[in-house]
């Protein structure tokens, strides 16, 4: 068993000059590439019993005495499968965002635009054993930030996933769907592939809507695959 | 007619950004009451076998500065050489070590520090074992894609010498940014480990 090599040329590059803190941040030298060995193959396991009742509801797990998150109510939800299709079942899925005005709660961010004092920004849960997953939330406003004079994020909701080996360790952000500011960001555009960057916009789900309550995006994930070692050097033959 | 292979496209990674800990260290920025503990900060407990070491280090970029707003996650195996992993087929972990670890750099000066065991060996795929290591990941603003390096130990001369991987090290003066320097601290061994980004002795990444 080993680990599909990733395609360098959907990921973002390294060095991508638009993006301005990537200059100083890119390695020059060519990464080395390797088959992966077990160091890579394994990966820690989260169980289900860590998490909270309200870790995956953002309107409710900063909110004092009963309150709530202002601004769209939103569900978003989606599947972790593998390149191969496979649900990845038991997946810790974390993800953090600003509030509904675009701000961060985050000692070293300043945007004058206010806090939300029911809102904190994180969440996070666990897969079923479909890959699937939920949480509820606010949709964030869009954010200005110092790279040209007037760049602002897209809104978005950044992702950290755990597969089952260290191999598929990524983090990533969603975007939504039809929001102008996607293709004008110098951050989706570090990716060169139009129908890579696709991959990371939400559709908006009208079947998943709460009535009168929220609306709902879908948003599926894919780590890297596996493949079985057909005729590798193994003494004992192919597992 | 050829019918198409039926795999997924891997979905493309995105910077971490400036805000990473909001999502991964919410108590460390503050963002208390929403869980308990912040995941991965500790990977030992009394009962964990092997010898207890330190890893430390920082991470500069290509104008040798540090970064500040990183994060860094290590994963190893225990001191026999097994990973607590369903994934590891080999043999039974030991159950009181945790294997994975993440920290924030520090706001400081971008250094971090684990209290972690010796890992023991671990087969390479073709059955030569490879020298001690741990693998080492890091993201943050202005990374694009999360970069993946591996952590060996001064100490391990003779294995490391026979290491797979560092011996794929196409340049082998670059061998050396991979090995962490040991010193003696409150009885216990610490290795220095580096991570420069960009430019002179610049760390060796992978993609594997």
């Amino acid at each position: 068993m080993s680990y599909f090599q990733r395609d360098r040329e959907r990921h973002p590059p390294a060095l991508t000059p638009a993006y301005k803190t990537s200059i100083l941040r890119a390695p020059r030298h060519a990464l080395l590439s390797l088959p992966t060995t077990l160091s890579e193959e394994t990966g820690p396991v989260f169980g289900h019993d860590m998490i909270g009742p309200l870790d995956n509801d953002l309107i409710r797990n900063f909110a004092k005495d009963g309150g709530e998150a202002i601004g769209q109510r939103i569900v978003v939800s989606g599947r972790v499968l593998d390149e191969a299709r496979r649900p990845v079942r038991g997946a810790l899925v974390e993800f953090w965002q600003a509030n509904a005005g675009g701000r961060y709660r985050h000692r070293k961010e300043s945007y004058l635009a206010a806090l939300d004092p029911n809102f904190g920004g994180c969440g996070r849960c666990i897969t079923d054993d479909e890959g699937g997953y939920a949480f509820r939330t606010v949709k964030p406003g869009a954010y200005p930030w110092p790279n040209g004079v007037n760049d602002w994020r897209p809104a978005h909701i950044h992702f950290s996933v755990f597969g089952h080996a260290f191999a598929q360790r990524l983090v990533t952000q969603m975007y939504f769907e039809g929001d102008p500011m996607i293709w004008q960001c110098p951050i989706v555009r570090t990716i060169p592939d139009a129908s890579a960057i696709e991959q990371l916009v939400a559709l908006l789900d009208r079947r998943a809507t709460i009535p009168m309550d929220a609306l709902a995006y879908r948003f599926d994930i894919v780590l890297r695959g596996r493949r079985a070692t057909m005729f590798e050097n193994r003494p004992e033959g192919n597992g | 007619m050829t019918l198409p292979l039926d795999y997924l496209p891997e979905s493309p990674s995105q910077t971490a950004g400036p805000y990473v800990h909001i999502g991964t260290n919410p108590n460390w920025v503050e963002i208390t009451g929403v869980w308990r503990n912040d995941l991965g900060l500790v990977l030992v407990g009394p009962d964990t076998r092997g010898e207890r070491i330190l890893v430390e280090g920082r991470v500069t970029d290509g104008a040798g500065a540090p970064v500040r707003d990183a994060l860094v996650e290590i994963w190893q195996a225990d001191a026999a050489g097994f990973h607590p992993s369903p994934a590891e087929t080999r043999g039974q972990a030991d159950p009181h070590f945790a294997g994975w670890g993440r920290q924030p750099l520090s706001a400081e000066d971008g250094s971090f520090r684990f209290e972690t065991i010796r890992p023991g060996r671990v087969p390479y795929p073709d059955g030569r074992l490879q020298a001690p290591h741990i693998t080492v990941w890091i993201v943050a603003r202005g990374i694009n894609v999360g970069l993946h390096t591996r952590l060996y130990f001064s100490d391990e001369e003779e294995a490391n010498a026979a290491d797979p991987l560092l011996n794929r090290i196409p340049e082998p003066d670059r061998r050396a940014t991979l090995i962490a320097e040991r010193s003696e601290r409150d009885g216990l061994a610490a290795f220095r480990f580096d991570i420069r980004l960009q430019g002179e002795r610049e760390t060796v990444f992978l993609d594997m």
